[in-house]
């Protein structure tokens, strides 16, 4: 890619006005295009470019354009310059293997050519689509953390109380070491299910059940929703739970 | 509408990308292919013909329900839905090279493009319009890109075969694309 070309020189002859218009830097995506728009503009024929004249205005326009010292400008700064000393450099008449020094230059101009017609495709493609709306996504609002239990000493208590409540025998002072059966409660938990998509806790919880058949049951369904077999809902603090069998677990 | 085009009606509105056909397909299992494309071209010619203000769309090998053009300005004006901004420039010759030629690496796109595209490449990779599709040989062995099925989206095509031929453009490219 580096070529050994001399640093371009160039003066501007004396007396040249300044420029009278400025074109926006965005007009010109690189120098091929830049030079591209200056071939158009001076009508000349891309395969017989008159380098020394293109050279010239190139040179003048980076200078307008402020672009001569864009690294990708001045390396076409030098590239033309360099062409156009090969060029005038003496060749034997009828010289067969001649070798135009332009070839090259032209070859990339034409494939920069082609790839701009390309975008025009692309472009006149994108703006049909961006003239036409698909149904907007509204990405669904992340479910806001559980709030942390915070429940104070006597709401605990009332809560114990409640449950107790349910029990044929309040009394907490007899302890007797039973058995919890949780697997009989899991199984009775999965007959309800299979009755019935939802139940209530109440449901699984009769009035004056012992604490062990309560603490069963909640074992129980606490491994259920564990294993995904059922999922519970309490709408609101203290309200009954609601059990419904797991979506997921009916599919399998 | 049949039941059918009625059931890929309510997919196509529920989805915010392009379905594509085999994905409606597994809408009802016992609809066969000939059934969907019936089914499509019924829907298709239900907005038409009717006079809906959608239309049904073929995009990259699927189906998208889209507004359609005449639309977009009051829709916009309202303030309803605003449309994405425009590729620059650098962006489209930089995807121009890479839809024709991929896989192609940053040093063809620079020789071809005469600039640096570093940053068009990254911002192109980041709008997901490109993607890393493998390495080439020799030094370094460079990134090579090539198009994402979000390319195909954003201009609306159905392949990149939409695009037009190489020999069909005015002049010919020095290596002809490799097949698409």
């Amino acid at each position: 890619m580096i070529e050994t070309a001399p640093y371009p020189t160039y003066q501007p002859e004396a007396g040249m006005a300044p420029p009278s218009f400025v074109i926006e830097l965005t007009a010109f995506s690189g120098p091929l295009d830049l030079l591209l728009t200056l071939i158009r503009e001076e009508q000349v024929d891309i395969y017989d470019i008159p380098i020394a004249r293109v050279a010239q205005q190139f040179l003048l326009r980076i200078r307008t354009l402020q672009l001569n010292e864009a690294a990708d400008y001045l390396e076409m700064a030098a590239r033309l310059l360099r062409i156009k000393a090969q060029m005038l450099l003496p060749r034997t008449d009828g010289e067969e293997a001649w070798d135009d020094p332009r070839a090259e230059l032209v070859r990339r101009l034409l494939e920069y050519q082609q790839m701009r017609e390309v975008v025009d495709v692309l472009e006149r493609a994108g703006e049909e689509r961006r003239n036409r709306f698909a149904r907007a996504y509204v990405p669904l609002a992340p479910a806001p953390p559980e709030a942390p239990l915070a429940l104070s000493l006597s709401e605990l208590l009332a809560a114990v109380d409640r449950i107790l409540r349910l029990t044929r025998d309040p009394s907490i002072h007899d302890v007797i070491p039973r058995a919890i059966d949780v697997p009989g409660a899991i199984a009775v938990i999965r007959a309800l299910l299979a009755l019935r998509t939802r139940a209530r806790w109440t449901d699984l919880v009769q009035q004056g059940a012992e604490p062990w058949q309560v603490l069963s049951t909640l074992l129980g369904l606490l491994e259920m929703a564990k294993l995904g077999e059922c999922r519970c809902q309490q709408p609101r603090p203290f309200a009954n739970v609601e059990i419904t069998r797991d979506a997921a677990s009916e599919a399998a | 509408m049949t039941p059918l085009a009625k059931l890929l009606e309510a997919a196509l509105f529920a989805s915010a990308r392009p379905i594509p056909t085999e994905e409606l397909g597994a809408l009802d299992a016992h609809a066969s292919k000939a059934a969907l494309a019936a089914a499509l071209d019924e829907l298709r010619e239900h907005y038409d013909v009717d006079g809906h203000g959608v239309e049904l769309v073929e995009i990259g090998g699927g189906w998208q329900i889209l507004t359609r053009a005449e639309y977009t300005e009051a829709i916009e004006r309202a303030q309803l839905a605003s449309r994405p901004a425009r590729l620059s420039a650098a962006a489209l010759e930089t995807l121009a090279l890479i839809a024709y030629r991929q896989p192609l690496g940053r040093a063809e796109i620079e020789e071809i493009r005469g600039v640096s595209v570093g940053s068009v490449l990254k911002s192109l990779h980041e709008r997901g319009l490109i993607d890393v599709v493998g390495r080439g040989e020799g030094m370094g062995r460079p990134l090579h890109y090539g198009t994402t099925p979000i390319f195909l989206e954003y201009f609306a095509l159905r392949h990149l075969e939409e695009l037009p031929r190489s020999d069909e453009l005015a002049v010919a490219l020095r290596a002809e694309p490799r097949a698409l």
